[in-house]
Parts: C-alpha cells; structure tokens; sequence
C-alpha cells in the first residue's frame, strides 16, 4: 500500500505539529470506466485528494467481497468501488452483480458495526472526471470525520 | 485394516464445545470396536474421568492422536490446548467449532459485558440484586480460589497453537470421520495443515438438485419454506442455502432432508472467508437487471452475518464486531 499516512498513523513523526487525520481509503475501479474517467481526470490536471489507492479490475464485479473484509482487517480505514453505469458494463451484466454483492456486504458489515460511509459503490463512466473528483473528494472527507478504523484493535492483543 | 504393532493413544478433549462432538464419535457404529481395538484412550472427559493432573504427567507426544473438539473461549482452553500440543504427536482439530470457531464463535457479534449482562442480569429466569458476576479470582476462608478469564472474543485452535489436521462438521457426518480415522491409522496422511476426511468441492458438487436458472424473486425465511420442490435448487426457489460456498464432504445430507445446507463444513479449498463467498455467491445467482428489484430482494434478507457466518466466525477476516467506537450505534 502506498505510504500516504501522517502523524495519526506514524508515530515517528508525532514530533511535528498534530497534523488533520488523513484516511486511507482502497479504490477498486474498473478497467472500462471509473479506471478510464481517473487517468482522465489525471491527464486533465483534475484536482483531488491523494487518499484513495487505486486497484484497477477488469469488471466491478471482480470485487470479491472478500477483498473488502481484508482490506478493512488490514488496515484501510474505506473502500471504494466504481464500475460503468448499470446497463452499460462491458461484460453485460458484472454491474448488476456487483450492485447485489456490495448491497448485501454493506448489510453485512453494519452487523459487524461499520458506519455506512465506510463503503460506497458508484457508477462513473469514462467521460464522468469530474463525477470522479468529486465522490474521490466526498469520500475522503466523510471517512476523514469517521476517524481511523484500526479494526485490528478489536482482537489485539487478545 | 491391519493392526500396528503397538495400539495407539487416543485422546478426546472437549473445549466451548456443545458435546456433539463426542457423540458423533460413536455415530460410526459398530466400527467403535475396531477403533477400541486398535487404540487405548488415555484422555476423554466426556466418557471417563481424567484430571489434568494426570495429562501432565505424561511425557512429552506421549498421545499419538489427540482429537480436540471445541472453539477456544476462555483462559482454560487455551491452556489446555498449549498443554495438549505439548503431549500429542498429531494434533487434530475436529469439528466446526475449534476448525472455524462454530456456534460459540457467534458471541464475537457481541462484547463481553453485553454477554454477561444478558447471562447474569437481564435474561427472564435470573434473580440477581446484587449484580454478582464471576471473577477470576476469589478468597474464602483463607482458600483462595480460580476461575479462567472469559475473553472478548472467541478464537479458533490453529490461532493458538499449530494444528496438525482439520476435521469439519458440525458435528462431523461418520463417513468424515470414518475416513480420518482410517487415513490416521494407515498412517497415509496428507502434508500437515490439511483437511482430512472431506471433500476438497462444494456441497452443490455432491447435491443432487438440479439448476434450472430460474429467476429469484425474493428470498423465503425458514418459517415460509412450505414444502419446497424435491428437485430444483433450494437457492433458486428463494431458500437461503450456504451450498455454494460450503466444502463438501456432508453427501448434501440436510439438503437430501429438505433443508439448506447451513455451512458447517467450512469454505472450500483455498478460501480464507466463506460469508464473503457467500454474499458473492447471492450477487451472482439472482439474475436480475433490474436495480429496484436487486435492491428489493436483498433488502429482504434478515441477519445475513449470522446466516453467512453462522459457524465461521472465528475464521472471518473481521473475526468479530467492531468494539471501538461502534458500541453505540448498534444499540
């Protein structure tokens, strides 16, 4: 994982001033279009926060929910999924998977007591940059007043 | 089945384990005898009285096949289970519960105060005004006396010690453990870590429903399955069923008895998470284009950590609820 952490996860640098949370939040965005709207975003000099470390996959429907639970155990403080707009999936129907799988997973992990923002499936095109910039925005925001998650507290040490 | 030359010590142990495990010991049969013959028991509270005492004054892998039931819940099983270790050549996690934490392994939904203000306060048949609830340590008459800690939160045996082999179920069916004890006793076992006696599939593999790729339209609670079609899928007809993410090895047995398998065998080979598998497993059978509908449908299903991790808990990769922070939002 990039390192894009600041004073509230590295201890090392708690000698400087208390800088502002700084979230790490995984991105999974698919090959067709939330991957191509962010290198568009990029080439377009499209301003937003450098949380988000981007996995890119061939179809949103790719995202095992379990790449989710293990990105939560391992320290990600959100997850973002991204895939073409329903209808309009390369592969025909991945997105309606995906909109069923993140569905039932965010019902699942509210059990596990995760605030909802913590998660969030979107649908951006390819020509969508500024949709792209602006949920990246949003996103890091609303984690950022969530607070760190270190789920790994919950069971260490025993 | 050829005799060794020296009978074998076999030893049984029981940790937050419900007994079932035990009994399905004997749901071999007559084949109990064989094993009688073929092996002395030198450990097995459920049968006989042992002191650990006793254990201890065995010399180190003196127990050549210790069978451990049970997930690990307090201070006392993960003693015994070092212990355990120490004394036994092959240790063997049998059972659903010390293989993936089991039933038990459910109370990881909750803290370790919201259980014990519900066992010794708040359920109907407790009378307790002076809120007493059990210490682990308490003096009488200059006795002192102990009791294990409970822990937050409920682990599985191979967190805890290193575990040979893996037999699952909940309980497991008897040929599974028929054909542990016979691969134990040939002594042709797989490399150390492995799954013995069940399958290395899924359940849908050994299921002889057939797929019809009907289309779902909502899922049933277990109260609505009235007499559900003998033949067809109890997925597609809207019955909940882990079959799909579940290892094999059970032959279907509670889908044979008209009921949806519940996951007790575990996730299949090379999978970590089974309700991950299972939430993606749902995604992919619904077969719907339609967004409203998708979102209707899963709304519908009630408890889906319970029902997806219902005997998996301890080998989730969240493991348990959130303790931080969370606590009261979920009130």
């Amino acid at each position: 994982m990039a390192d894009i952490t600041t004073a509230e996860k590295s201890p090392a640098k708690l000698t400087k001033e208390v800088v502002r949370f700084e979230p790490r939040i995984i991105g999974f965005l698919c090959w067709w279009c939330s991957y191509a709207a962010s290198d568009m975003a990029g080439t377009s000099r499209l301003k937003y926060p450098p949380n988000v470390s981007i996995i890119r996959v061939m179809c949103s429907s790719r995202v095992d929910p379990a790449f989710v639970m293990r990105a939560f155990a391992e320290g990600a403080d959100g997850v973002l999924i991204a895939g073409c707009h329903l209808g309009e999936c390369h592969y025909v129907s991945g997105n309606y998977k995906t909109a069923a799988r993140i569905s039932l997973l965010k019902k699942t992990l509210a059990q596990f007591g995760f605030e909802d923002d913590r998660i969030r499936l979107e649908w951006i095109s390819a020509g969508e940059i500024r949709k792209f910039s602006k949920v990246i925005t949003d996103m890091t925001e609303k984690v950022r007043n969530l607070g760190p998650l270190n789920w790994r507290e919950n069971f260490e040490p025993k | 089945m050829e005799q060794p030359k020296e009978k074998l010590k076999l030893g049984v142990y029981w940790a937050a384990s419900c007994g079932g495990c035990d009994i399905s010991m004997l749901e071999i049969g007559e084949k109990i005898l064989t094993v009688d013959s073929l092996a002395d028991i030198v450990l097995w509270p459920c049968i006989a009285d042992f002191k650990y005492k006793d254990v201890k004054a065995y010399p180190d892998k003196y127990i050549d096949v210790m069978f451990f039931n049970g997930a690990i819940r307090n201070s006392e099983a993960e003693e015994i289970a070092h212990l355990l270790r120490e004394k036994s050549k092959i240790l063997i996690a049998y059972g659903s519960c010390s293989y993936e934490g089991g039933i038990p392994a459910l109370a990881n939904f909750y803290s370790k105060q919201e259980i014990f203000d519900r066992a010794y306060h708040e359920s109907q048949s407790t009378v307790n005004p002076d809120r007493i609830e059990p210490k682990t340590k308490h003096t009488e008459n200059g006795y002192e006396l102990y009791l294990p800690e409970f822990w937050e939160t409920v682990r599985k045996l191979s967190d805890i010690v290193d575990v040979d082999y893996f037999i699952p179920g909940c309980p497991p069916a008897e040929n599974t453990t028929w054909s542990a004890i016979e691969a134990i006793v040939s002594g042709q076992l797989p490399p150390v870590g492995s799954i013995i006696g069940a399958g290395n599939k899924s359940v849908c593999d050994e299921c002889p429903r057939e797929r019809k790729e009907t289309k779902i339209k909502r899922f049933k609670r277990p109260h609505e399955y009235v007499a559900p079609d003998p033949e067809q899928c109890l997925l597609e007809q809207g019955i909940i069923c882990l079959g799909p993410a579940t290892r094999s090895g059970c032959e279907a047995r509670c889908i044979n008895s008209g009921m949806p398998c519940r996951g007790c065998y575990g996730p299949c080979a090379d999978v970590y998470d089974q309700g991950a598998k299972m939430i993606s497993a749902i995604g992919s059978v619904l077969e719907s284009e339609d967004g409203e509908e998708i979102q209707r449908v899963i709304d519908e299903i009630m408890d889906p950590a319970g029902l997806f991790y219902r005997f998996s808990m301890s080998h989730s990769y969240l493991l348990r609820r959130r303790l931080v922070g969370a606590k009261e939002e979920m009130k």
